[in-house]
Parts: structure tokens; sequence; C-alpha cells
């Protein structure tokens, strides 16, 4: 028998799992808050009660944690990687990531240069994601509960 | 020295057992290995058809843990934070994902070329996931060419 609260998880889940898959689509809470069946204010504070932050949060971790891959990974230039995750313009992605990770991308990229390693790639995906810089104040801009393109691209 | 010969059973944690024989026998095509009523326990066991590996569908609760932790271990089940449940080799993952998809597993993440094969992930219905993969030719092998060829690949990466 499963509990109102694990019901509500696991459909909070699904909808994590939809931003994992499709990051770097442009998201927007009511299509998420559809495939967890709540209405959209619901989705976002509920998602925040589950996973400890907001979509929005959780979406742009994901994307920096992609190109912070992209970087260590291929040769891409820094402009192509900030638009395959997500973001639509280079001014953005650059300020987030450095925020979020601490350093440039450049640097990123020079400091990481070809460590990559064999594990699968959802190891990779939930132990490089970036941390949350305590103490900072953080560029992703909390949601405001009530605005619709909460997610949409950056 | 240990003089191990297999890791015989593992075991994951469901919170419905029919359901789970749902999920893993009648989607997946894993079958019944043993399915024991030991008066405590359902003890309820699944392999691939053809394996000697097993994996016990348990439930939490028992005489093990509490009943507030049994509460606790359901809720991160429920929020898919128990980690990896096992990973499944099959010959043809894209043919493999695109079936259960059609019977509809919920796929994480599409077959994604890795140095390693061909791989993706699922989730049961309780919030485990899984990962199904097609072995590469050579398993654990990561020449310099393969490494190149993986950073040359990874903007196509759909994950």
């Amino acid at each position: 028998m499963v509990s109102a609260s694990e019901d509500q998880n696991r459909r909070m889940l699904r909808a994590r799992d939809a931003m994992d898959r499709s990051y770097a689509e442009p998201l927007d809470v009511p299509s998420l808050a559809r495939i967890a069946y709540v209405s959209e204010a619901h989705f976002i504070r509920t998602f925040k009660e589950t996973f400890g932050e907001t979509p929005h949060r959780y979406l742009q971790r994901r994307r920096i944690e992609r190109a912070m891959w992209d970087l260590r990974a291929s040769g891409k230039p820094i402009t192509d990687i900030a638009l395959a995750v997500g973001f639509t313009s280079l001014g953005t992605f650059s300020r987030t990531f450095r925020e979020v990770v601490g350093v440039s991308p450049s640097e990123y990229r020079t400091r990481t240069a070809g460590d990559v390693g064999p594990a699968p790639t959802c190891f990779r995906m939930a132990w490089q994601r970036p941390r949350e810089r305590h103490g900072e104040a953080s560029s992703f801009g909390e949601a405001d509960p009530v605005a619709p393109d909460l997610v949409s691209r950056s | 020295m240990t003089n191990f010969n297999a890791i015989s059973h593992s075991a994951i944690y469901v919170t419905d057992q029919d359901a789970a024989l749902e999920f893993y026998v009648g989607k997946l095509g894993m079958e019944v290995s043993a399915d024991v009523d030991l008066g405590v326990m359902r003890w309820l066991t699944i392999c691939v058809p053809g394996d000697d590996r097993h994996v016990l569908l348990e439930t939490p609760g028992g005489p093990g843990p509490s009943a507030e932790a049994a509460d606790q271990l359901r809720d991160l089940l429920s929020k898919g934070a128990l980690g990896m449940a096992f990973i499944l080799t099959t010959d043809d993952c894209r043919r493999t994902i695109a079936e259960l998809e059609s019977k509809g597993v919920e796929v994480t993440q599409q077959p994604t070329e890795q140095p390693y094969g061909i791989d993706a992930g699922i989730r049961d219905p309780f919030g485990n996931y899984l990962r199904i993969t097609q072995p590469a030719a050579v398993m654990g092998e990561f020449t310099p060419e393969v490494l190149e060829k993986y950073k040359a690949d990874t903007m196509g990466m759909s994950d």
C-alpha cells in the first residue's frame, strides 16, 4: 500500500527525471506540473519540500553539471556547450557557471582537461553536480511560486 | 584470505511485492527464482532467466528496522534516493528500451553511446533506478583511441 506522501514523492521524482532527461529543452513549470499531476504552485512548493531545492535551481545545477562534463571531455567551443545544455546566451551561462562552480568555464576546462572516466553516466551526473556554495548569494533567483515560466530557458 | 566464488544474492527494497512482480517479471521479463512464505516474511527472489544471480525483493519493515526507520526507507525509496538497484545487460539496448517504453516503463535516460557500450536508464514503480547496458566488445579497456572517440562523441550524448 502506497501512502499519500509516497505517491506524491513518486510524482515529484517523475518530474525531476524529466528535467534530467530533457535538461537542454526549454522546460517550463506548467509542463512539469502536468507530469506530476499537480497545480503549478503546488508543484514548485512540493518539489522543494521533497528535494530541498526549487525546480529552477535543480534544472540550473543539472545544466551546469552537464556543461562541466562537456568542458572536461570535449574540445567544443564554450558557446556551443552553453547552448547545448539549455542556456540561450554565453553571458548568462558564464555568469551562472562562475557563481555555481567558482571559476570561469575556461578556467574549469584548463584545470580538468582530459579528466574523464569509465563510470556510468548516471553516477557521473549524480556525483559531478556542483554543490551549493553556502554563505554566498545564489544567482538562481529563488522561485516565485506563481511565475509560470520559472524554468524556461536561462 | 577469502575464497569467494560469486555474488549469489543481493536485495532491493520494494513497497509492494505483487506490483514488483508485475514490473520485474511482467514487463522486464525476469523470472521468479523463489517465492516462499517464511511466516515472518515472503522470501521473493527474481533472476534473469538462466542466470545464477538472484535479487531479493524486500519490503521495508519486519523485525529489522523500526517502524520509524521503515517509514524513512519508504520515503527515501519513493524519492529515488536509495541509489541504483542493479544493471541488466542486453544484446540490443535500443530495441530493449523501445520495447520497455511500449509497455509503459519510465525511461530516465535514452540509450547513449559510452566507451563501455550503449546504456540507458529506467525507473521501477517504487523509485529504484536500473541501468540497461549493451556491453562494448571490449569491456573495461579504455585505450587512448576509445577515450578520444568518447570525447568526440560527448556532444552527441542525449543524457
